[in-house]
């Protein structure tokens, strides 16, 4: 009777007791449980269907009869090298870039503010205030745009009342970028790009402002900094990783994106319209997934970069 | 970093933001106004006169109430997969220390690190080499594949704000597995699985480019909208959906910052 004997309880019993056993007993039997599901559907489903599009890739399609040849063959990723497809590549890239860059500057005051200055209601505020955007409906945010962007809508009307009409015209009538009208220029694009991809650059910018000590700043302008020496020298390359880490979902995103410049933009094509036009209706699986390859490497590159500018630690 | 009380922003940074955060919610706001413009032919603005008709016009269209039902019962059946799975690996990558842990956090981040159209367009080959016909479930075989990382990113957070010992006492303290993994483990969790569930939730209810390529005939709510985009045929109605979606997305949003708040980390961060 005595409590010495059960300092080791007796199990439940039963079999979950034994399994619950086996499993405090063999931790690597738990881990391999627990990865299973997780892997087997991440790995089977997603990459399975990753690797077999990509060894689509490597067959081409004959000329004549329209059908997929199956045997290996780089001809796929030279047809790529077109000029009107390297034309696409590019054009996704600039894109992606400009977008980028102008989200980041946009960005920037307002997570700024809201890392050093607002509190209580305000902060809420602000953090609400980037969150809605980002998680509500990508395409009801687009149609918004098209709301916006139409000759009868807001801007244009906007414009009028303001009697500048002709600076519209000014800008529309810039070769390349303008065109008949918003809506069918890039600047229409840019403009939707930027406003959907947006708070993917506020979140991880302001959360990397948050950790720069404020003593810092005020340091800086103890030693005889300018508010603007003090933000190139001192703030931006604190903010920067954060920076980095939303430029890789801001890039990435654009460069993918196949259903904005269909819907708000010029009849010339981006990466993802063209991988769409080329498994749907042109039926070219093999150039599709080549065009799929496309993004895959060029992010490969991005996230090297931003890993090493410790873009990561900022996620 | 946190100013004193006292200190001000400067003038400039203030209608920065400020101009930021208008960029941000005006045209959202323009929706609303558009669901009540009596004018049906075009997109003008001002408003000719406000109406609720189409309200009752939409509330009366069955391939709207059939969408929204497919795209209610995809999102649904896609989080609950996602829920298990997500929170079995964060349980598992947070947990312990093994060969190969970085590569699973990399495969759980990649399907929404690489463009939408990628993942898309690698199902719809993969379904038709192995002929699959496309169905209700290879849509959800799709959000589920996204939805995961949501769940892990919120549930992964809370553990490791959990302290390891916690599950040590519950186990000296003589619970078996089981009976910690119900007593300690999940009320620890429950609410970042919440939170991670909603956010799931919302984003499955909204995808669209993945669900282009693995729809086949069927039309969720966002394929509805989508084809209202490219070719508009009954412009009141899609405002009057549109401003539907944006309050359904807004409460699961607010709900989860509310579940998540009292933490440092933040929940959704890395959609």
């Amino acid at each position: 009777m005595s409590a010495a004997a059960h300092a080791v309880l007796p199990g439940r019993g039963g079999v979950f007791g034994a399994l619950a056993d086996l499993l405090w007993r063999r931790p690597g039997v738990l881990l391999f449980v627990m990865l299973l599901p997780p892997v087997l559907w991440l790995g089977v489903i997603y990459l399975g269907s990753l690797f077999a599009l990509l060894a689509q890739s490597f067959f081409s399609i004959d000329e004549f009869s329209g059908l997929i040849r199956h045997e290996l063959t780089l001809k796929t990723y030279g047809e790529l090298f077109r000029p009107s497809n390297l034309d696409i590549i590019l054009r996704s890239v600039i894109m992606a870039a400009v977008v980028t860059l102008a989200a980041a500057v946009v960005a920037f005051p307002i997570a700024y503010y809201a890392a050093r200055y607002a509190r209580g209601k305000w902060r809420v505020l602000f953090y609400l205030g980037a969150m809605l955007p980002l998680w509500s409906s990508y395409l009801v945010k687009v149609y918004a745009w098209k709301l916006i962007l139409a000759k009868e809508g807001i801007l244009n009307w906007a414009f009028a009342q303001l009697h500048l009409t002709w600076l519209l015209d000014l800008v529309l009538a810039i070769p390349v970028i303008g065109g008949n009208s918003l809506s069918v220029s890039y600047i229409g694009t840019f403009l939707v790009f930027l406003y959907v991809w947006l708070p993917f650059m506020i979140l991880p910018t302001q959360a990397a402002l948050e950790r720069v000590p404020v003593s810092l700043i005020e340091a800086s302008s103890d030693l005889g900094a300018a508010p603007r020496q003090t933000f190139r020298t001192v703030l931006l390359p604190l903010a920067l990783p954060g920076m980095v880490a939303g430029s890789i979902f801001t890039f990435s995103l654009t460069l993918g994106d196949y259903i904005i410049p269909q819907i708000v933009g010029s009849s010339r094509l981006f990466i993802g319209q063209a991988v769409y036009a080329q498994q749907g209706t042109a039926g070219n699986i093999p150039l599709a997934a080549a065009f799929t390859v496309v993004p895959i490497v060029i992010m490969g590159f991005y996230l090297w970069g931003a890993r090493r500018m410790g873009a990561f630690d900022a996620l | 970093m946190r100013s004193d009380r006292g200190s001000r922003a400067p003038l400039g940074l203030k209608i920065a933001a400020a101009a930021g955060l208008l960029f941000l919610h005006v045209p959202i706001l323009l929706i609303f106004a558009y669901a009540f413009t009596t004018e049906e032919r075009s997109y003008q603005w001002p408003p000719p006169g406000f109406t609720l008709q189409w309200f009752a016009a939409t509330w009366n269209r069955p391939d709207v109430w059939q969408a929204l039902g497919l795209s209610l019962r995809v999102a649904t059946i896609s989080t609950a997969i996602a829920l298990v799975l997500g929170s079995l690996c964060a349980a598992a990558v947070s947990g312990s220390r093994f060969f190969g842990r970085e590569t699973i956090s990399l495969l759980i981040i990649l399907p929404i690190a690489l463009p939408g159209i990628i993942t898309g367009i690698a199902l719809r080959s993969a379904f038709n080499i192995a002929d699959i016909p496309f169905s209700f479930w290879t849509i959800v075989l799709g959000h589920a594949t996204f939805c995961v990382v949501v769940v892990y990113n919120n549930a992964i957070a809370r553990f490791r704000r959990t302290s390891g010992s916690l599950i040590e006492a519950s186990m000296d303290l003589g619970a078996d597995g089981f009976q910690t993994l119900r007593h300690v483990i999940l009320p620890n969790i429950g609410t970042a699985l919440v939170a991670g569930g909603m956010l799931a939730f919302a984003l499955s209810f909204d995808e669209v480019i993945v669900t282009t390529f693995t729809a086949g005939q069927q039309q969720t709510l966002p394929i509805w909208m989508l084809e209202e985009l490219v070719r508009p045929r009954q412009r009141p109605v899609t405002n009057v959906v549109a401003m539907v979606v944006v309050l359904v997305t807004l409460l699961p949003i607010v709900a989860a910052y509310y579940l998540t708040r009292d933490g440092a980390e933040i929940a959704g961060q890395g959609k």
